[in-house]
C-alpha cells in the first residue's frame, strides 16, 4: 500500500492532530500519548468533517447512575452529528461491530529509514507515516 | 508536501433542478448589543440589565444543556472567532456558495425575545428583530429572505406588526415557536393567523420556546436527548390543536410550515384524528372536513432532522403518506444536526420528487 | 372479521365501578366513613367523562339507563361470550390514582383492587386483573404489589400514561424491582392523574385534544423508561402499553435512535439503539389501532412496526374504538391474527398459564 509521510514527529505534539491529503484521501492523523493513529476525515453518516470534531474521553456505564470515564482525548466526535469514533480503532461506540470510519495504519519511523520517499527528509528527525 | 484543500469537495446536488431552497437558516446576533440601534433606550436598558427572559431558570444557555456549544457545528465558528451563523459573509461561504442555495428563509431563534415573560419587551425585541435582519442580512445578501419575528403570546401586537411588514417582499413568514403558552390553535392566537392570512404570509413554526409548562405531559425530563424526542411530542400537540379548535375552517388560506419538528410522526397523528372524529363529532360539529384533509392541505413539513428508519424504502412509505408536494428541504444551519443537501435527502427518491423538496415545493409554499 | 381465533385473550376491558358506595366494602373504616364525612363525589376522571361517546359505546350503554359495564354479567353478554374470549384481563379505569393524599390514595387503591377480584374474579375464572398502582408513593406500590402478587389471577400492575413525573425517573425503581421479582409486566393505560396539562403547551380545549394527546404521552413515557435505563437495570422488565393508538411507534423509535447515536454519551447505560430495546420489552394492545381502513398502509405500518410478537388483541370494552363484532384494519391476515390473540398475549403473560380453564 502506498506510504506517505505526514511530517516530522515534532508537528503533531500527543493531543494534537493534523489533516493531510494524499492519494486522494483526505485523513486526520492523532497524537495519543506518543501513538500515532490515522482516520478518514470523513464520518461516514454524511460526509461530516472529522478533523474538525472534539475529542472526548470514552463515557461507559455498568448501571444507571453510575459512570466510569476513562481514555481521555481517545473518542473523536463528528462536528455535525456528534457520533463517537474510537480514535485507535475507527469505530463508532454506538455500533462498534457495524459502523466505522476507516482507519489508516500509522507509525513513526526514522528520517534515515526514509531517505529513499521523496518527501524531503532530515536523517536525525523521526516522521509520522501512514499506509494508504 | 501535503497540499490540502480547505474543505470538503463544493457543490449544489444535481436534483435540485428546480432550485435549492432552504427554509431553516438560524441568524445569531455576536452579542445582543447588536440589537441596541433597534431599540428604546428604555428597552436597551432592560436589555442589558435583566436580559432576555424566557420561561425557564437560567440565565444563560438552555436549561437542558446541548450536546454541542450552542447546539452547533464545531466548524461554524467564524474565522474571526464570532459565534455561529454570525457573518453573513461566513454563512455565504460555509453554506450557500458552498451548496448553491438560491434562496434562504432566516429562521432568527433566542435571543429574539419571543415567549419573553415581559411582553413590551418582547414586543420591542421583535421589532428590532425584524429590523435587524432587514439591515445586516437581507440587504448583505439578496438570496436571504426575512421571518417577520412576532410577540406571540400578545396576538394583538403580533397582528400589528405582521400588518406593518405585510407587503414587504423581503419578508417571507411569519415566525412563531411550536412551544407557547397555551397550544397554538387556542383562539387567542387567532388574531395571529388572521392577519398572515390577510397578509398572504404563510406561518413558519420552529421547534422550540419554552412554554412554561413541563416539557412532556408527563412532567419534566431529565435528558436533552428526551428534549430532542419531546420536539415532535410537542408539534403533534400544536397539530392536533390547530384542527381541533378548527382553525383550518377558520382561516381557509392558512398555510402553516412546521420547521425542525422532524415529519415522520404526521401520518400517525392524522390517521389518529380522523378515527376519533365520527366517535366525538358531537363534541365538535365546527369541524366540516377530515383531520387528514385540513392537514392535507394546510401544513407542509420541513426535512431536518431528516427521518432516518433502518430501511429506505420506509421513508418513502412516509414521505408518499405525507405527501411529496408537502415536503421542504432545510438545513438548519448552522446547527449540530444540520443535514447536508447532497447527503440528507437520500438519492433513492426519484430525481423529480427530490427536485420538489429541493425547491419546488417551497417556491409554492412561499410564491418564491 | 366476525371471530376471533380460539384461544382468544382480551387484554384491555375496563369494568367501570358504579360510584363509592361499590367500594365502601372494601375500605379501610378510616377512609370509608371519610366519604359521607367530607362529601367525597367520586373518582370520575377528565379522561373518560361517563357520558361521552367514547367512554361507552352507544350499544353496550343500558336502555334503562343504569350503570354500563359495571357487572361481570355485562362483561360477559358483551364481550366473552359472543366473541368466544378464552381469558380477558380487566383494568378498572376509576380515579383512585389520582388522589393527592398518599395515604388515602393507597387506601382507595387497595379496595378497588379488592373490589376487582371479589366482583370480577372471583366470579369469572376467564378473568384475570390488573394490579392498580398507587403512583406517586413507591413505598405504597411495592407493598401492593407485594399484597396481591401471590394471587396468580393478578396479571400485571398498571399505572396511567401521564403521571406528576416521568415514569422512568429512578424514584419509581424500587416498583419496577418488585414487578421484576414477581414476574409481573407493567401496563401504561392512556390517561392522565392530572398532575400536569395533557401537553406540554398547557391545557387544550375540546376533550377531543385530550384523548389524542395519549399518543403523545406514550412516546414521552416510553422515551423516559428507555433514555433513564429503566431497561438496562432491569432488562427482563416487560412493558404493555395499553389504549396508545400504536400507528406513533415507528417514527417515534426513528427518532430516538437516530438522536441517541450522537447523544449517547448523556446516557451510556443505553447500550443498544432503542429499536432493538422496544422490540424485546414492548408489547402494546391494539385499540385504539389508528390507522386507515387501506390494507395496503396497514401492511406498511406492520412493516415499519418490524415485529409481529408486538401487538396484543383487545376490545378495550366499552370504550368505543369500532362498531359491532371485533375489528382491526384490512391488511392483517389471518396467522398475524393469530398471533396478535393468542400467542403474543400468553408469551407477555406467563402468569395466565399459571391457571387453567375449566
Amino acid at each position: 500500500m502506498p506510504r506517505h509521510v505526514v511530517g516530522p514527529v515534532d508537528e503533531i505534539p500527543p493531543g494534537a492532530r493534523k489533516l493531510v491529503e494524499a492519494e486522494g484521501k483526505r485523513v486526520v492523523v492523532f497524537n495519543l500519548e506518543g501513538e500515532f493513529f490515522a482516520l478518514s476525515d470523513r464520518c461516514p453518516h454524511q460526509g461530516g468533517p472529522l478533523h474538525k470534531g472534539p475529542v472526548m474521553g470514552l463515557v461507559e456505564s455498568p448501571c444507571p447512575g453510575e459512570y466510569s470515564y476513562g481514555r481521555a482525548g481517545e473518542i473523536v466526535r463528528c462536528p455535525w452529528h456528534a457520533w463517537e469514533f474510537d480514535i485507535r480503532t475507527g469505530r463508532s461506540r454506538f455500533d462498534p461491530r457495524r459502523m466505522k470510519v476507516r482507519a489508516f495504519p500509522a507509525c513513526v519511523e526514522d528520517g534515515a529509514t526514509l531517505q529513499a520517499e521523496t518527501f524531503p527528509v532530515r536523517v536525525e528527525q523521526a516522521y509520522v507515516v501512514v499506509e494508504l | 508536501m501535503n497540499v490540502i484543500r480547505p474543505e470538503a469537495a463544493a457543490g449544489r446536488p444535481l436534483a435540485a433542478t428546480q432550485g435549492l431552497i432552504d427554509v431553516d437558516i438560524h441568524p445569531r446576533v455576536r452579542s445582543v448589543k447588536d440589537f441596541d440601534p433597534y431599540l428604546s433606550a428604555e428597552m436597551r436598558h432592560r436589555l442589558h440589565t435583566y436580559g432576555n427572559r424566557p420561561r425557564h431558570g437560567f440565565v444563560k444557555g438552555t436549561p437542558y444543556f446541548k450536546s454541542q456549544p450552542l447546539a452547533s457545528r464545531r466548524d461554524a465558528w467564524t474565522p474571526e472567532g464570532g459565534t455561529p451563523a454570525s457573518d453573513p459573509a461566513f454563512t455565504a461561504t460555509q453554506h450557500l456558495d458552498f451548496h448553491g442555495v438560491d434562496i434562504g428563509v432566516l429562521n432568527p431563534l433566542q435571543p429574539s425575545g419571543q415567549g419573553d415573560m415581559n411582553n413590551p419587551f418582547s414586543v420591542a425585541m421583535a421589532h428590532a428583530v425584524n429590523e435587524w435582519q432587514l439591515d445586516q442580512w437581507v440587504a448583505v445578501d439578496g438570496r436571504l429572505r426575512a421571518s417577520v419575528v412576532v410577540p406571540y403570546e400578545d396576538a394583538e401586537a403580533s397582528a400589528a406588526e405582521i400588518r406593518k411588514r405585510a407587503g414587504d417582499p423581503r419578508f417571507c413568514q411569519v415566525l412563531l415557536m411550536s412551544r407557547t403558552s397555551h397550544p397554538l390553535g387556542n383562539p387567542k392566537y387567532w388574531p395571529i393567523f388572521e392577519a398572515a392570512q390577510e397578509a398572504n404570509l404563510p406561518i413558519g413554526i420552529h421547534a422550540f420556546g419554552y412554554s412554561g409548562w413541563p416539557m412532556t405531559n408527563g412532567g419534566w425530563p431529565s435528558f436533552y436527548i428526551e428534549e430532542v424526542s419531546e420536539h415532535a411530542t410537542s408539534c403533534q400537540s400544536l397539530v392536533n390543536s390547530m384542527v381541533i379548535e378548527g382553525v383550518f375552517e377558520r382561516f381557509r388560506k392558512l398555510r402553516i410550515v412546521l420547521i425542525e419538528c422532524g415529519f415522520g410522526w404526521l401520518p400517525s397523528v392524522a390517521w389518529r384524528l380522523d378515527k376519533l372524529w365520527p366517535t366525538l363529532r358531537d363534541e365538535v360539529p365546527h369541524l366540516t372536513r377530515a383531520p387528514s384533509e385540513q392537514i392535507r392541505e394546510h401544513i407542509w413539513v420541513s426535512t431536518q432532522p431528516v427521518e432516518e428508519p433502518p430501511r429506505p424504502e420506509q421513508l418513502l412509505d412516509c414521505m408518499g403518506w405525507i405527501g411529496w408536494d408537502k415536503i421542504l428541504y432545510a438545513s438548519d444551519y448552522p446547527h449540530w444536526d444540520f443535514d447536508d443537501p447532497r447527503h440528507a435527502i437520500p438519492s433513492y427518491i426519484p430525481e423529480a420528487k427530490r427536485a420538489a423538496i429541493y425547491g419546488g415545493n417551497a417556491r409554492r409554499v412561499y410564491g418564491f | 372479521m366476525t371471530a376471533l381465533p380460539l384461544g382468544a385473550v382480551d387484554v384491555d376491558l375496563h369494568p367501570m365501578v358504579p360510584g363509592l358506595a361499590a367500594l365502601e366494602p372494601f375500605l379501610d373504616p378510616l377512609w370509608r366513613d371519610q366519604i359521607s364525612q367530607r362529601g367525597m363525589e367520586g373518582f370520575e376522571t377528565q379522561s373518560y367523562p361517563p357520558n361521552a361517546p367514547k367512554t361507552v359505546r352507544d350499544d353496550w350503554r343500558p336502555a334503562d339507563g343504569s350503570k354500563p359495564a359495571c357487572t361481570v354479567e355485562q362483561l360477559r353478554a358483551q364481550v366473552l361470550e359472543p366473541w368466544g374470549i378464552s381469558r380477558g384481563i380487566v383494568t378498572p379505569l376509576y380515579g383512585v390514582q389520582l388522589v393527592f393524599n398518599e395515604d388515602m390514595a393507597a387506601g382507595f387503591t387497595r379496595a378497588l383492587n379488592d373490589w376487582t377480584r371479589a366482583k370480577f374474579l372471583d366470579e369469572d375464572a376467564r378473568l384475570a386483573a390488573s394490579i392498580i398502582l398507587p403512583m406517586f408513593n413507591a413505598e405504597h406500590a411495592v407493598a401492593e404489589i407485594e399484597r396481591l402478587a401471590s394471587d396468580p389471577r393478578f396479571v400485571q400492575a398498571m399505572v396511567l400514561v401521564m403521571g406528576e413525573t416521568p415514569l422512568g425517573r429512578r424514584h419509581n425503581w424500587p416498583i419496577f424491582e418488585a414487578l421484576v421479582k414477581h414476574d409481573l409486566p407493567l401496563a401504561i393505560h392512556a390517561g392522565s392523574c392530572w398532575r400536569n396539562p395533557v401537553t406540554s403547551l398547557g391545557w387544550a380545549s375540546w376533550y377531543m385534544e385530550d384523548y389524542a394527546a395519549n399518543q403523545q404521552a406514550f412516546q414521552s413515557t416510553l422515551a423516559s423508561l428507555i433514555t433513564e435505563g429503566v431497561f438496562s437495570k432491569f432488562p427482563t422488565l416487560k412493558v404493555v402499553l395499553l389504549e396508545s393508538g400504536v400507528s406513533w411507534l415507528p417514527a417515534f423509535l426513528w427518532r430516538l435512535s437516530k438522536t441517541w447515536k450522537g447523544v449517547r454519551f448523556e446516557v451510556p447505560w443505553v447500550d443498544r439503539s432503542p429499536i432493538e430495546i422496544v422490540r424485546e420489552n414492548v408489547r402494546m394492545s391494539v385499540q385504539p389501532f389508528d390507522a386507515p381502513e387501506d390494507a395496503e398502509t396497514v401492511d406498511r405500518l406492520m412493516n415499519h412496526l418490524g415485529s409481529d410478537e408486538m401487538l396484543l388483541w383487545s376490545s378495550d370494552w366499552p370504550h368505543w374504538q369500532f362498531d359491532g363484532p371485533p375489528r382491526l384494519p384490512p391488511g392483517i391476515g389471518p396467522d398475524l391474527m393469530r398471533k396478535i390473540c393468542v400467542e403474543n398475549a400468553r408469551a407477555t403473560y406467563m402468569r395466565l398459564a399459571w391457571e387453567t380453564v375449566p
